[in-house]
């Protein structure tokens, strides 16, 4: 039958697709410098990010403004608990970590995951008294939560440390971790998405009283999106931990989660696809665009570096997206490999009329 | 605790209550017509502060000049803010609105930090504003004394405004039944604008009577006291301006209140507003007031 | 045992009251039909039935289950689908996938089998598949399974919703004013289609309409309401003969039989 066979090839092609990623991985790993590297793991960190909130606000609807608060709950778990103890020590100056974690030290990829699912747990705490509300309170209660958890890490001195955070991280991330956590993200959601429980969540979405009278249990589905995007999101928090080898409470902050949110606005809230590009470009464009935040050289000018202009023109770009690209990039659009097909079915298609039309 | 610190911390308590209540109500009038959370308006309130400075520094003004030109440049500023941010998302759905708002907010604040630079500045404090008075024991400052009274002034204008002027009427009308109001031909468009040009003007009247008692003002200033104010909203009932002046006194008395009452909580204080918004929000969204 | 009890429900809003002591037995199998003017009251019976108001008296029993306090979602779980009278699709979703979201409630895989593809989800997806295919070819809307709900023609999206509630495999099945802006004759193949439905998978209807005439043709019993109060019951040809149901009618212009 017609409809196997494509399924076939397209698994192919996906375990194709996924082979030459590992490979570029492994080159990169051994033949990139440090700078690319850093790029390569932040902008799969992003797209991990970017698609979580996607599930939350752009599939199932709920507009959360809490992302940062899920990551630090990943990036302080995960670390607090794979750091070894002499770290810990040095890290506790002022006061000490409290018992067990003081001691306690496991390796990269279980810490992480309890850092995930403690996140998870973070999202149904967050998620559950959220059903009360919607639209611009369920914005601003979400936002409220994230500050909160911002600022008692900042406060709790003998978990957290504080405000200084915690410093000299060992260095665990790197692309296998970050692109392959970032591949399995974007697998679970774009097949949670395409199950029944995706069009669940897309009924919420897009009329919640019908979708009750079809039989839909909203809490349950809307506090689903919130586990799933937080345990993602946590996992990403502990990533990015480990890369900058510092957890500083202060740098989850607001600003963190408007590129979240910008990354999904601009890619279609509601486009796994979208998300993964967006992902990556901000990732990009952030780090090159420090560049106008240093001197530079043009054409014999000396120009002085503008602190600051970065974020401003993130600014500038949000409300650029906003006004007139509401839809973001994609839309709704995903990538498949059949559309792809038939995009290039059409282009041939033209080309050979063309021909025609020329003899 | 004595008396006297006891009425001192009232005092302040007060005043900065009803500058949160000049902010708040501009918060509560905006969403009482548009049903829009300007999240830009703490940043307004920022944005007064520097226009205020740079026309005494850059421009030379007395200051009594400084505080007109700096309030009348907000409220055009809130005004511009109004007619390309929110107004051509007016028929979009309330995502956009949203993020047109979050937008907005980011932007002052970065482009406060290019031009004015992040680091913080000093507020001219006039030396009149800085004496003190003694009142039975208790040491007012005359900041605090202009504050309110500034305060109250603001507020039977505004009172004038709504109740005893066309404008107010159609303010009332949209914030009521938007619909109905439009199609008995209350000019939208310019009843919107105006909700935000007095909104400014009373964030900026805030603005400089907050930075004339902290005289320390930067790009960021605007969140936190933004925060709060809008919580006061929330907690008065948003919609309510009523409800923004008694939920700003309130948040101004706690806030004053809990640093002076409970000091080894001063570095918590910051999630009490939050803690106290998310509250409201779950179990009693309509606040105090309801919606008026 | 009845399918259906309502027994005396009244709803009031405030100083209002919508709907006042109404009540209504239903079995298995009939086609009855709840009619008045606009505002009378009819869709907030509904509304009771299907769990999204609760009403401030009385009491409901489906199958013997009492439904009064239930959520929704659990109202339909038990059998009771019901449509709107604005049609209310999941407009960026497909057409297949709106029926296929009607499959949901009864899914008995978990989140993770779905994710990770597990024999369960499979066997059950498939199953989910079969069933809304065969679902739309008969009522020829297969052809159109890929598009937008919402770029369909209006009569299609009316079927597609009326699907939709038919993939919630109910027993009951709640149908508020179908017709609405219909011209005469959609209105008749519409009310064609609908028997031909309840034939077919043995349902049990309760239908909303405002316009007599196209009820007299189908319904078996009817229920009039005006103002909130139950003003006449009967079969179609008393209910056309009673001046009370006329007057009701007339005094608000609605009388075009």
């Amino acid at each position: 039958m017609k409809m196997s066979q494509s399924k076939h090839r397209n698994t192919w092609l996906t375990l194709g697709m996924l082979v030459i990623i590992a490979l570029g991985i492994f080159w990169a790993q051994t033949k990139c410098d440090p700078f690319v590297l850093r790029i390569m793991n932040v902008a799969a960190i992003y797209v991990i990010l970017g698609v979580s909130l996607n599930l939350i606000s752009g599939f199932t609807g709920q507009f959360s403004l809490g992302h940062a608060g899920f990551m630090a709950i990943g990036a302080y778990v995960s670390a607090l608990l794979y750091m070894s103890p002499q770290v810990k020590a040095v890290n506790f100056f002022i006061k000490p970590l409290i018992w067990p974690l003081s001691v306690i030290q496991m390796p990269f990829f279980p810490a992480l995951l309890i850092g995930g699912i403690v996140t998870g747990i973070a999202g149904f705490l967050v998620g559950t008294p959220c059903l009360r509300v919607r639209g611009d309170y369920l914005a601003i209660v979400t936002f409220g939560f994230s500050e909160i958890i911002r600022v008692l890490f900042c406060n709790l001195q003998r978990i957290t440390n504080g405000p200084l955070g915690l410093k000299g991280l060992p260095v665990f991330t790197n692309l296998w971790w970050s692109w392959g956590f970032m591949v399995f993200t974007v697998f679970f959601i774009k097949r949670l998405v395409d199950s029944s429980y995706g069009r669940a969540l897309k009924s919420i979405r897009d009329n919640e009283s019908a979708a009750m009278a079809m039989g839909i249990n909203l809490s349950y589905h809307k506090v689903l999106s919130f586990v799933v995007g937080a345990f993602f999101a946590g996992i990403a928090g502990g990533l990015l931990g480990s890369l900058l080898m510092t957890v500083d409470p202060n740098s989850f902050n607001v600003f963190l989660t408007y590129q979240i949110v910008l990354i999904v606005l601009l890619g279609g809230m509601g486009s796994i696809t979208g998300s993964v590009i967006m992902g990556i470009a901000i990732a990009v464009s952030m780090e090159l665009l420090r560049v106008v935040e240093s001197p530079m050289n043009i054409f014999g000018l000396h120009i002085p570096g503008i602190p600051g202009m970065r974020m401003l023109l993130f600014a500038v770009i949000l409300m650029f997206v906003v006004l007139f690209f509401r839809t973001g990039l994609l839309g709704e659009r995903e990538f498949s490999w059949d559309g792809l097909f038939a995009f290039t079915g059409r282009i041939k298609e033209k080309l050979s009329s063309k021909g025609g039309q020329e003899a | 605790m004595t008396l006297t610190f006891f009425m001192q911390n009232l005092m302040n308590g007060i005043a900065l209550g009803f500058i949160f209540a000049l902010i708040a109500i501009g918060y509560t009038m905006v969403y009482g017509v548009v049903k829009l959370v300007n999240f830009a308006h703490g940043d307004i309130f920022m944005m007064a502060t520097f226009f205020v400075y740079f026309s005494i520094t850059l421009f030379g003004l007395p200051w009594y000049l400084a505080f007109m030109a700096g309030i009348i440049l907000t409220i055009i500023l809130g005004v511009v803010v109004e007619r390309f941010a929110y107004r051509p998302l007016r028929t979009a759905p309330r995502i956009s609105s949203l993020c047109s708002a979050i937008g907005m907010s980011f932007l002052l604040e970065n482009l406060a930090v290019v031009v004015f630079g992040g680091r913080q500045k000093s507020f001219y404090r006039p030396d009149f504003f800085s004496r003190t008075f003694t009142v039975a024991g208790v040491r007012v400052l005359t900041v605090t004394l202009v504050t309110i009274g500034i305060s109250l002034l603001a507020l039977l204008v505004l009172n004038y405004l709504l109740y005893r002027r066309k404008i107010g009427l159609g303010m009332r009308a949209l914030s009521r039944d938007f619909d109905t109001a439009r199609l008995m031909g209350i000019n939208v468009d310019q009843t919107i604008t105006f909700t935000f040009a007095i909104g400014s003007g009373l964030a900026a009247i805030g603005a400089i009577l907050w930075a004339l008692r902290y005289p320390q003002i930067w790009p960021f200033m605007g969140v936190f006291p933004g925060w709060r104010a809008f919580t006061a909203a929330i907690i008065g009932g948003i919609g309510s301006i009523r409800g923004a002046m008694v939920g700003g006194l309130l948040i101004g008395i706690i806030t004053i209140m809990v640093v002076a009452l409970l000091p080894s909580l001063a570095g918590i204080k910051d999630i009490f507003i939050f803690m106290i918004l998310v509250a409201v929000l779950l179990f009693k969204p309509d606040g105090l007031f309801g919606e008026e | 045992m009845s399918l259906l009890v309502v027994d005396t429900i009244t709803k009031r809003f405030g100083g209002l009251t919508a709907v006042s002591e109404f009540s209504l037995t239903i079995e298995e199998g009939e086609l009855v039909g709840l009619i008045g003017p606009n505002g009378a009251g009819k869709t907030t019976c509904f509304n009771m039935i299907t769990r999204t108001y609760l009403p401030t008296s009385g009491s409901i029993r489906f199958q013997d289950v009492e439904i009064t306090e239930k959520k929704t979602h659990e109202v339909t779980a038990l059998g009771v689908a019901r449509t709107f009278q604005n049609i209310r699709l999941f407009h960026r979703q497909s057409v297949f996938d709106n029926v296929r979201v009607g499959f949901h409630l009864r899914l008995k895989s978990n989140v993770l089998s779905a994710v990770f593809g597990l024999p369960g989800y499979r066997g059950e997806a498939a199953e989910i598949d079969r069933r809304a295919e065969e679902l739309l070819k008969t009522v020829g809307l297969w052809e159109f399974r890929n598009e937008l709900s919402g770029s369909l023609p209006y009569g299609h999206q009316r079927k597609l919703e009326i699907v939709r509630a038919l993939a919630t495999q109910p027993k009951l099945l709640l149908l508020d004013e179908p017709a609405a802006g219909m011209n005469p004759e959609e209105s008749s193949e519409l009310m064609v289609f609908i028997r031909r439905l309840q034939k077919e998978f043995g349902l049990t209807i309760l239908l909303i309409e405002h316009d007599m005439k196209v009820v007299m043709g189908i319904c078996e019993r009817l229920s009039v309401l005006d103002h909130g109060l139950t003003i006449a019951r009967g079969t179609p040809e008393e209910i056309q003969n009673n001046t009370q149901v006329i007057e009701a009618y007339l005094g608000t212009g609605e009388h075009n039989a």
